[in-house]
Protein backbone atom coordinates (compact mmCIF):
# COMPACT_ATOMS: atom_id res chain seq x y z
CA UNK A 1 0.00 0.00 0.00
CA UNK A 2 1.48 3.21 -0.75
CA UNK A 3 2.03 5.46 1.70
CA UNK A 4 2.92 8.70 -0.12
CA UNK A 5 1.12 9.47 -2.42
CA UNK A 6 1.26 13.08 -4.39
CA UNK A 7 -1.03 14.01 -7.50
CA UNK A 8 -1.14 16.59 -10.01
CA UNK A 9 1.48 19.42 -7.92
CA UNK A 10 2.04 22.20 -9.54
CA UNK A 11 4.10 25.52 -8.10
CA UNK A 12 5.45 28.59 -9.67
CA UNK A 13 7.38 31.48 -8.49
CA UNK A 14 6.46 34.39 -9.96
CA UNK A 15 5.96 33.47 -13.72
CA UNK A 16 8.48 30.75 -13.55
CA UNK A 17 6.47 27.65 -13.65
CA UNK A 18 8.71 25.19 -11.71
CA UNK A 19 6.54 22.00 -11.32
CA UNK A 20 4.31 21.63 -13.70
CA UNK A 21 1.90 18.81 -12.82
CA UNK A 22 4.09 16.13 -10.62
CA UNK A 23 2.10 12.94 -9.73
CA UNK A 24 3.84 9.61 -8.04
CA UNK A 25 3.77 7.02 -5.12
CA UNK A 26 5.75 5.80 -2.68
CA UNK A 27 5.34 2.26 -1.18
CA UNK A 28 6.43 1.78 2.38
CA UNK A 29 10.19 0.59 2.53
CA UNK A 30 10.93 2.02 -0.61
CA UNK A 31 13.83 4.13 -1.87
CA UNK A 32 12.59 6.93 -4.61
CA UNK A 33 15.95 8.60 -6.18
CA UNK A 34 15.26 11.99 -7.99
CA UNK A 35 17.58 12.40 -10.62
CA UNK A 36 17.43 15.26 -13.44
CA UNK A 37 20.09 18.56 -14.18
CA UNK A 38 19.73 21.53 -11.96
CA UNK A 39 16.50 23.64 -12.38
CA UNK A 40 14.26 20.56 -13.06
CA UNK A 41 12.53 20.96 -9.71
CA UNK A 42 13.79 18.11 -7.67
CA UNK A 43 14.32 20.35 -4.47
CA UNK A 44 10.95 22.33 -4.91
CA UNK A 45 9.10 19.22 -4.86
CA UNK A 46 11.12 17.89 -1.95
CA UNK A 47 10.77 21.37 -0.45
CA UNK A 48 7.05 20.94 -1.08
CA UNK A 49 6.45 17.86 0.35
CA UNK A 50 8.24 19.26 3.84
CA UNK A 51 6.07 22.43 3.44
CA UNK A 52 8.75 24.86 3.38
CA UNK A 53 6.88 25.62 0.11
CA UNK A 54 3.13 25.36 -0.25
CA UNK A 55 2.45 23.91 -3.78
CA UNK A 56 -0.30 26.32 -5.99
CA UNK A 57 -2.56 23.10 -6.89
CA UNK A 58 -2.30 19.30 -5.98
CA UNK A 59 -2.68 16.86 -3.54
CA UNK A 60 -0.30 15.00 -1.16
CA UNK A 61 -1.44 12.29 1.14
CA UNK A 62 0.59 10.14 3.79
CA UNK A 63 -1.16 6.59 4.85
CA UNK A 64 -5.19 7.88 4.72
CA UNK A 65 -4.50 11.51 5.41
CA UNK A 66 -4.62 13.97 3.22
CA UNK A 67 -2.43 16.50 3.66
CA UNK A 68 -2.40 19.31 1.53
CA UNK A 69 -5.13 19.76 -1.25
CA UNK A 70 -5.29 22.54 -3.62
CA UNK A 71 -8.41 22.30 -4.32
CA UNK A 72 -9.35 23.11 -0.81
CA UNK A 73 -9.19 27.19 -0.87
CA UNK A 74 -8.38 27.43 3.36
CA UNK A 75 -5.02 28.31 3.34
CA UNK A 76 -3.70 25.85 6.09
CA UNK A 77 -2.56 26.93 9.77
CA UNK A 78 0.43 27.09 10.91
CA UNK A 79 -0.31 24.49 13.23
CA UNK A 80 -1.39 22.13 10.50
CA UNK A 81 1.53 22.98 8.26
CA UNK A 82 3.48 22.14 11.44
CA UNK A 83 1.65 18.92 12.33
CA UNK A 84 1.84 17.66 8.51
CA UNK A 85 5.90 18.06 8.40
CA UNK A 86 6.23 15.85 11.27
CA UNK A 87 5.61 13.35 8.29
CA UNK A 88 8.51 13.96 6.66
CA UNK A 89 12.39 14.58 7.63
CA UNK A 90 14.48 16.34 5.75
CA UNK A 91 18.32 16.33 4.84
CA UNK A 92 19.70 19.50 3.59
CA UNK A 93 22.51 20.03 1.28
CA UNK A 94 24.59 22.21 3.52
CA UNK A 95 23.62 20.19 6.64
CA UNK A 96 21.91 23.16 8.63
CA UNK A 97 23.40 21.41 12.08
CA UNK A 98 22.66 23.72 15.10
CA UNK A 99 25.93 24.97 15.83
CA UNK A 100 25.29 25.76 19.72
CA UNK A 101 24.51 22.32 20.17
CA UNK A 102 27.18 19.40 20.44
CA UNK A 103 25.99 16.18 18.76
CA UNK A 104 24.11 15.15 21.03
CA UNK A 105 21.71 17.97 21.64
CA UNK A 106 21.68 18.48 17.85
CA UNK A 107 19.71 14.80 18.00
CA UNK A 108 17.58 15.23 21.05
CA UNK A 109 16.36 18.90 20.65
CA UNK A 110 13.35 18.50 18.75
CA UNK A 111 12.24 15.56 20.49
CA UNK A 112 12.68 17.10 23.81
CA UNK A 113 11.32 20.03 23.27
CA UNK A 114 8.05 18.42 21.23
CA UNK A 115 8.10 16.03 24.37
CA UNK A 116 8.30 12.82 22.57
CA UNK A 117 9.19 11.18 25.24
CA UNK A 118 10.62 11.19 28.61
CA UNK A 119 14.58 12.65 28.88
CA UNK A 120 15.96 9.07 29.78
CA UNK A 121 13.85 7.61 26.57
CA UNK A 122 14.58 10.53 24.00
CA UNK A 123 18.75 10.06 25.24
CA UNK A 124 18.92 6.50 24.80
CA UNK A 125 17.11 6.65 21.57
CA UNK A 126 19.63 9.75 20.23
CA UNK A 127 22.63 7.75 21.64
CA UNK A 128 21.59 4.26 19.22
CA UNK A 129 20.97 6.66 16.10
CA UNK A 130 23.95 8.42 17.02
CA UNK A 131 25.82 4.77 17.15
CA UNK A 132 23.84 3.97 13.86
CA UNK A 133 25.75 6.64 12.11
CA UNK A 134 28.90 6.04 13.10
CA UNK A 135 29.45 8.66 15.55
CA UNK A 136 29.70 7.40 18.90
CA UNK A 137 32.92 8.82 19.69
CA UNK A 138 31.97 12.39 18.90
CA UNK A 139 28.70 12.43 21.10
CA UNK A 140 29.99 15.70 22.64
CA UNK A 141 31.52 17.70 20.13
CA UNK A 142 30.53 20.20 18.40
CA UNK A 143 29.32 20.76 14.79
CA UNK A 144 32.26 23.36 14.16
CA UNK A 145 35.01 20.41 14.95
CA UNK A 146 33.29 17.69 12.55
CA UNK A 147 34.08 17.00 9.03
CA UNK A 148 31.34 17.61 6.46
CA UNK A 149 30.64 14.04 6.48
CA UNK A 150 30.81 13.70 10.12
CA UNK A 151 28.14 16.73 9.97
CA UNK A 152 26.09 15.34 7.82
CA UNK A 153 25.66 11.84 8.92
CA UNK A 154 24.80 14.26 12.80
CA UNK A 155 22.15 15.81 10.46
CA UNK A 156 20.47 12.05 9.50
CA UNK A 157 20.64 10.98 12.63
CA UNK A 158 18.87 14.29 14.09
CA UNK A 159 16.23 13.71 10.93
CA UNK A 160 15.60 10.32 12.61
CA UNK A 161 15.28 11.08 15.83
CA UNK A 162 11.35 12.60 14.88
CA UNK A 163 10.40 9.02 13.61
CA UNK A 164 9.78 10.51 10.08
CA UNK A 165 7.64 8.45 7.88
CA UNK A 166 9.40 9.41 5.13
CA UNK A 167 12.84 11.00 5.08
CA UNK A 168 13.51 12.84 2.49
CA UNK A 169 17.57 13.38 0.82
CA UNK A 170 18.13 17.44 -0.81
CA UNK A 171 21.24 16.26 -2.14
CA UNK A 172 22.88 14.99 0.66
CA UNK A 173 26.66 14.42 -0.36
CA UNK A 174 26.82 17.76 -2.95
CA UNK A 175 28.71 20.09 -0.48
CA UNK A 176 31.16 17.50 0.47
CA UNK A 177 34.39 16.82 -0.88
CA UNK A 178 34.74 13.41 -2.52
CA UNK A 179 36.47 11.66 -0.12
CA UNK A 180 33.39 11.85 2.14
CA UNK A 181 30.29 10.95 -0.26
CA UNK A 182 30.68 7.36 0.64
CA UNK A 183 30.65 7.79 4.44
CA UNK A 184 27.39 9.27 3.91
CA UNK A 185 25.77 6.84 1.35
CA UNK A 186 26.95 4.18 3.30
CA UNK A 187 24.80 5.23 6.16
CA UNK A 188 21.92 6.08 3.76
CA UNK A 189 22.13 2.53 2.27
CA UNK A 190 21.93 1.14 5.31
CA UNK A 191 18.82 3.01 6.47
CA UNK A 192 17.14 0.99 3.28
CA UNK A 193 18.39 -1.99 4.57
CA UNK A 194 16.38 -1.19 8.08
CA UNK A 195 13.46 -0.34 5.81
CA UNK A 196 13.22 3.38 5.97
CA UNK A 197 11.03 4.85 3.12
CA UNK A 198 13.10 7.75 1.26
CA UNK A 199 12.97 9.86 -1.37
CA UNK A 200 16.89 10.82 -2.43
CA UNK A 201 17.72 13.62 -4.46
CA UNK A 202 20.90 13.27 -6.02
CA UNK A 203 24.16 13.11 -8.86
CA UNK A 204 25.10 10.12 -7.19
CA UNK A 205 24.43 8.16 -10.30
CA UNK A 206 26.24 4.94 -9.08
CA UNK A 207 24.10 5.22 -5.57
CA UNK A 208 21.11 6.00 -7.10
CA UNK A 209 21.34 2.55 -9.40
CA UNK A 210 22.51 0.58 -6.34
CA UNK A 211 20.10 1.86 -3.72
CA UNK A 212 16.54 2.71 -5.55
CA UNK A 213 13.50 0.62 -5.84
CA UNK A 214 12.59 3.46 -8.57
CA UNK A 215 13.77 6.13 -10.45
CA UNK A 216 12.38 9.48 -11.07
CA UNK A 217 13.97 11.19 -14.15
CA UNK A 218 12.54 14.93 -14.15
CA UNK A 219 13.21 17.63 -16.43
CA UNK A 220 11.89 20.90 -16.66
CA UNK A 221 9.47 20.53 -13.81
CA UNK A 222 7.45 17.45 -15.61
CA UNK A 223 8.40 13.83 -14.36
CA UNK A 224 9.89 12.30 -17.63
CA UNK A 225 10.22 9.03 -17.03
CA UNK A 226 9.86 7.00 -13.63
CA UNK A 227 10.59 3.71 -13.68
CA UNK A 228 13.30 0.57 -12.16
CA UNK A 229 16.83 1.58 -11.99
CA UNK A 230 17.37 -1.27 -14.44
CA UNK A 231 14.78 0.70 -16.63
CA UNK A 232 16.12 4.27 -16.61
CA UNK A 233 19.64 3.00 -16.58
CA UNK A 234 19.94 0.17 -18.66
CA UNK A 235 16.93 1.28 -21.42
CA UNK A 236 15.62 4.75 -20.97
CA UNK A 237 12.73 5.54 -23.36
CA UNK A 238 12.92 9.31 -23.22
CA UNK A 239 15.85 11.07 -25.44
CA UNK A 240 15.80 13.38 -22.87
CA UNK A 241 16.78 11.07 -19.99
CA UNK A 242 19.10 8.87 -22.68
CA UNK A 243 21.03 12.88 -22.72
CA UNK A 244 21.32 13.08 -19.07
CA UNK A 245 22.60 9.82 -18.20
CA UNK A 246 25.20 9.83 -21.12
CA UNK A 247 26.42 13.33 -19.65
CA UNK A 248 26.47 12.10 -16.00
CA UNK A 249 27.96 9.06 -16.53
CA UNK A 250 30.37 10.03 -19.20
CA UNK A 251 33.93 9.02 -18.16
CA UNK A 252 36.36 11.80 -18.76
CA UNK B 1 41.58 71.90 47.94
CA UNK B 2 43.39 69.02 48.32
CA UNK B 3 43.54 66.32 45.82
CA UNK B 4 41.26 63.71 47.65
CA UNK B 5 38.68 66.63 48.02
CA UNK B 6 38.58 66.86 43.93
CA UNK B 7 38.07 63.30 43.47
CA UNK B 8 35.51 62.71 45.49
CA UNK B 9 33.72 65.64 44.44
CA UNK B 10 34.53 64.85 40.67
CA UNK B 11 32.92 61.26 42.12
CA UNK B 12 29.76 62.16 42.94
CA UNK B 13 29.31 63.33 39.37
CA UNK B 14 30.69 59.95 38.35
CA UNK B 15 28.14 58.56 40.40
CA UNK B 16 25.54 60.48 37.90
CA UNK B 17 27.21 59.65 34.73
CA UNK B 18 27.02 55.73 35.83
CA UNK B 19 23.43 56.39 36.94
CA UNK B 20 23.04 57.29 32.95
CA UNK B 21 24.35 54.52 31.86
CA UNK B 22 22.87 51.49 33.78
CA UNK B 23 19.77 53.23 33.13
CA UNK B 24 20.41 53.25 29.13
CA UNK B 25 21.84 50.31 29.15
CA UNK B 26 18.99 48.26 31.37
CA UNK B 27 16.22 50.15 29.76
CA UNK B 28 17.51 50.86 25.98
CA UNK B 29 18.62 47.43 25.30
CA UNK B 30 15.13 45.60 25.69
CA UNK B 31 13.52 48.19 24.06
CA UNK B 32 15.81 48.35 21.04
CA UNK B 33 14.63 44.71 20.45
CA UNK B 34 10.74 45.46 19.97
CA UNK B 35 11.86 48.28 17.66
CA UNK B 36 13.89 45.81 15.54
CA UNK B 37 11.11 43.34 14.84
CA UNK B 38 9.03 46.28 13.71
CA UNK B 39 11.51 47.20 11.40
CA UNK B 40 11.61 43.70 10.10
CA UNK B 41 7.65 43.60 10.12
CA UNK B 42 6.23 42.39 7.17
CA UNK B 43 3.11 44.63 7.52
CA UNK B 44 4.33 47.40 5.68
CA UNK B 45 3.13 50.63 7.30
CA UNK B 46 4.71 49.44 10.85
CA UNK B 47 7.99 48.56 8.95
CA UNK B 48 8.07 52.39 7.61
CA UNK B 49 7.02 54.02 11.04
CA UNK B 50 9.27 52.12 12.50
CA UNK B 51 11.98 52.99 9.97
CA UNK B 52 11.77 56.86 9.81
CA UNK B 53 11.51 56.68 13.59
CA UNK B 54 15.24 54.88 13.46
CA UNK B 55 16.17 57.57 10.88
CA UNK B 56 15.25 60.81 12.73
CA UNK B 57 16.44 59.47 16.28
CA UNK B 58 20.09 58.13 14.55
CA UNK B 59 20.03 61.49 12.13
CA UNK B 60 19.73 63.83 14.83
CA UNK B 61 22.43 64.91 17.27
CA UNK B 62 21.49 63.25 20.52
CA UNK B 63 22.38 66.70 22.55
CA UNK B 64 19.42 68.13 20.35
CA UNK B 65 17.45 65.15 21.49
CA UNK B 66 17.88 66.07 24.96
CA UNK B 67 16.99 69.48 24.50
CA UNK B 68 14.30 68.89 23.20
CA UNK B 69 12.80 65.88 25.70
CA UNK B 70 13.44 68.77 28.18
CA UNK B 71 12.17 71.37 26.41
CA UNK B 72 9.33 70.80 24.45
CA UNK B 73 6.50 70.16 27.60
CA UNK B 74 7.09 73.85 28.69
CA UNK B 75 7.17 75.35 24.83
CA UNK B 76 4.69 73.13 23.42
CA UNK B 77 2.07 72.56 26.03
CA UNK B 78 2.76 75.16 28.75
CA UNK B 79 3.54 72.67 31.17
CA UNK B 80 7.65 72.40 32.15
CA UNK B 81 7.38 68.56 33.19
CA UNK B 82 10.75 68.02 34.07
CA UNK B 83 11.54 71.54 35.58
CA UNK B 84 8.45 70.82 38.19
CA UNK B 85 9.92 67.32 38.85
CA UNK B 86 13.53 69.20 39.36
CA UNK B 87 11.14 71.34 42.31
CA UNK B 88 9.10 68.69 43.73
CA UNK B 89 11.91 66.20 44.11
CA UNK B 90 14.15 68.84 45.67
CA UNK B 91 11.64 70.06 48.20
CA UNK B 92 10.14 66.88 49.23
CA UNK B 93 13.76 64.68 49.19
CA UNK B 94 16.11 66.81 49.24
CA UNK B 95 17.54 65.64 45.65
CA UNK B 96 18.97 68.28 43.35
CA UNK B 97 18.54 67.64 39.53
CA UNK B 98 16.05 64.61 39.21
CA UNK B 99 13.76 66.01 36.67
CA UNK B 100 16.62 66.88 34.52
CA UNK B 101 18.00 63.95 34.70
CA UNK B 102 14.60 62.02 33.81
CA UNK B 103 15.09 64.23 30.37
CA UNK B 104 18.26 62.78 29.81
CA UNK B 105 17.42 59.07 30.67
CA UNK B 106 14.44 59.76 28.63
CA UNK B 107 16.46 61.07 25.48
CA UNK B 108 19.62 58.65 26.15
CA UNK B 109 17.42 55.75 26.08
CA UNK B 110 15.00 56.06 23.17
CA UNK B 111 18.19 56.87 21.32
CA UNK B 112 20.53 54.50 21.95
CA UNK B 113 17.48 51.66 22.09
CA UNK B 114 16.81 52.79 18.27
CA UNK B 115 21.09 51.99 17.87
CA UNK B 116 20.84 48.67 19.77
CA UNK B 117 17.69 48.23 17.29
CA UNK B 118 19.61 48.10 14.12
CA UNK B 119 22.29 45.83 15.61
CA UNK B 120 19.83 43.49 16.30
CA UNK B 121 18.04 43.65 13.11
CA UNK B 122 21.63 43.04 11.82
CA UNK B 123 22.08 40.08 14.09
CA UNK B 124 18.57 38.53 13.61
CA UNK B 125 19.00 39.02 9.50
CA UNK B 126 22.86 37.56 9.13
CA UNK B 127 21.43 34.14 10.60
CA UNK B 128 21.10 31.78 7.64
CA UNK B 129 17.79 30.84 6.19
CA UNK B 130 18.66 27.09 6.61
CA UNK B 131 18.97 27.18 10.33
CA UNK B 132 15.44 28.46 10.51
CA UNK B 133 13.94 25.18 8.00
CA UNK B 134 15.91 22.66 10.08
CA UNK B 135 13.72 23.98 12.80
CA UNK B 136 10.67 23.53 10.77
CA UNK B 137 11.22 20.48 9.12
CA UNK B 138 11.38 19.02 12.53
CA UNK B 139 8.05 19.87 13.66
CA UNK B 140 9.08 22.98 15.85
CA UNK B 141 7.17 26.10 16.56
CA UNK B 142 8.14 29.94 15.46
CA UNK B 143 8.88 30.67 18.90
CA UNK B 144 10.59 27.38 19.73
CA UNK B 145 13.04 28.00 16.89
CA UNK B 146 13.84 31.62 17.77
CA UNK B 147 14.74 30.95 21.56
CA UNK B 148 16.75 27.98 21.28
CA UNK B 149 18.28 28.21 18.28
CA UNK B 150 18.36 31.64 16.41
CA UNK B 151 18.67 33.62 19.70
CA UNK B 152 22.11 32.31 20.61
CA UNK B 153 23.42 32.93 17.44
CA UNK B 154 22.66 36.21 17.12
CA UNK B 155 24.07 37.09 20.72
CA UNK B 156 26.89 35.76 19.88
CA UNK B 157 27.19 37.81 16.49
CA UNK B 158 25.85 40.96 18.82
CA UNK B 159 28.47 40.87 21.34
CA UNK B 160 31.43 42.68 19.32
CA UNK B 161 29.03 45.99 17.47
CA UNK B 162 27.43 45.98 21.12
CA UNK B 163 30.58 46.07 22.78
CA UNK B 164 31.39 49.35 21.09
CA UNK B 165 27.94 51.22 21.40
CA UNK B 166 28.10 50.14 25.15
CA UNK B 167 31.81 51.90 25.31
CA UNK B 168 30.09 54.89 23.27
CA UNK B 169 27.80 55.41 25.78
CA UNK B 170 29.58 55.50 28.95
CA UNK B 171 31.27 58.70 26.99
CA UNK B 172 28.15 60.39 25.64
CA UNK B 173 26.62 60.56 29.51
CA UNK B 174 28.97 64.01 29.08
CA UNK B 175 25.98 65.18 26.97
CA UNK B 176 24.07 65.62 29.57
CA UNK B 177 25.63 68.63 30.97
CA UNK B 178 23.84 70.95 28.48
CA UNK B 179 20.98 71.13 30.06
CA UNK B 180 23.07 71.42 33.30
CA UNK B 181 23.24 67.73 35.18
CA UNK B 182 25.83 67.38 37.26
CA UNK B 183 27.71 64.62 35.38
CA UNK B 184 31.34 64.55 35.84
CA UNK B 185 32.04 67.03 33.39
CA UNK B 186 29.60 69.53 34.84
CA UNK B 187 31.32 69.07 37.99
CA UNK B 188 35.06 69.95 36.80
CA UNK B 189 33.90 72.64 34.82
CA UNK B 190 32.32 73.97 38.18
CA UNK B 191 35.80 73.50 39.57
CA UNK B 192 37.34 75.58 37.06
CA UNK B 193 34.61 78.69 37.20
CA UNK B 194 34.75 77.96 41.29
CA UNK B 195 37.91 77.34 42.09
CA UNK B 196 40.26 78.31 39.43
CA UNK B 197 41.39 75.08 38.95
CA UNK B 198 41.40 73.34 35.25
CA UNK B 199 43.40 70.31 36.25
CA UNK B 200 40.02 68.70 37.66
CA UNK B 201 39.04 69.16 33.63
CA UNK B 202 41.38 66.63 32.68
CA UNK B 203 42.12 64.43 35.55
CA UNK B 204 38.05 63.39 34.38
CA UNK B 205 39.64 61.25 31.44
CA UNK B 206 41.00 58.68 34.13
CA UNK B 207 37.46 58.05 35.68
CA UNK B 208 36.69 57.14 31.69
CA UNK B 209 39.52 55.32 31.27
CA UNK B 210 39.12 53.02 34.27
CA UNK B 211 35.51 52.24 33.64
CA UNK B 212 36.22 51.69 30.03
CA UNK B 213 38.93 49.34 30.99
CA UNK B 214 36.54 46.99 33.13
CA UNK B 215 33.96 47.31 30.66
CA UNK B 216 36.27 45.67 27.86
CA UNK B 217 37.45 43.08 30.00
CA UNK B 218 34.25 41.94 31.09
CA UNK B 219 32.71 42.20 27.54
CA UNK B 220 35.51 40.25 26.21
CA UNK B 221 34.57 37.42 28.43
CA UNK B 222 31.48 37.00 27.46
CA UNK B 223 33.14 37.23 23.75
CA UNK B 224 35.20 34.66 25.13
CA UNK B 225 32.28 32.28 26.76
CA UNK B 226 30.53 32.41 23.31
CA UNK B 227 33.64 31.13 21.72
CA UNK B 228 32.92 27.45 22.01
CA UNK B 229 30.81 27.45 18.97
CA UNK B 230 31.02 28.61 14.97
CA UNK B 231 28.39 30.19 13.51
Amino acid sequence: MAILEVKNIKKSFGKTEVLKGISFSLNEGEVISLIGSSGSGKTTLLRCLNFLETPDSGTISVGDNVLFDGENSKALTDNEIRENRLHFGLVFQSFNLFPQYNVLDNVTLAPKLLKKGSTEEIEQNARALIDKVGLTEKIGNYPCELSGGQQQRVAIARALAMNPDILCFDEPTSALDPELTGEVLRVIKGLKESGSTMIVVTHEMEFAKNVSDKIIFMADGVIEEMGTPEQIFENPQSDKTRHFLQNSLEKI
Amino acid sequence: MSFLEVTSFLWDGFMVSLLIFAVTLLCGAPLGLPIAFCSMSRWKPLKVISKIFVWIVRGVPLMLQIFIIYYVPGLLFDFPLFSHVDRYVSINFGIADAGRILAVLIAFTINYACYFSEIYRGGIESISKGQYEAGYVLGLTKSQIFKKIILKQVIKRIVPPMSNEIITLIKDTALANCIMVCEIIKQAKELAATKALIWPLFFTGVFYLIFVGLLTIILGRVEKKLDYFKS
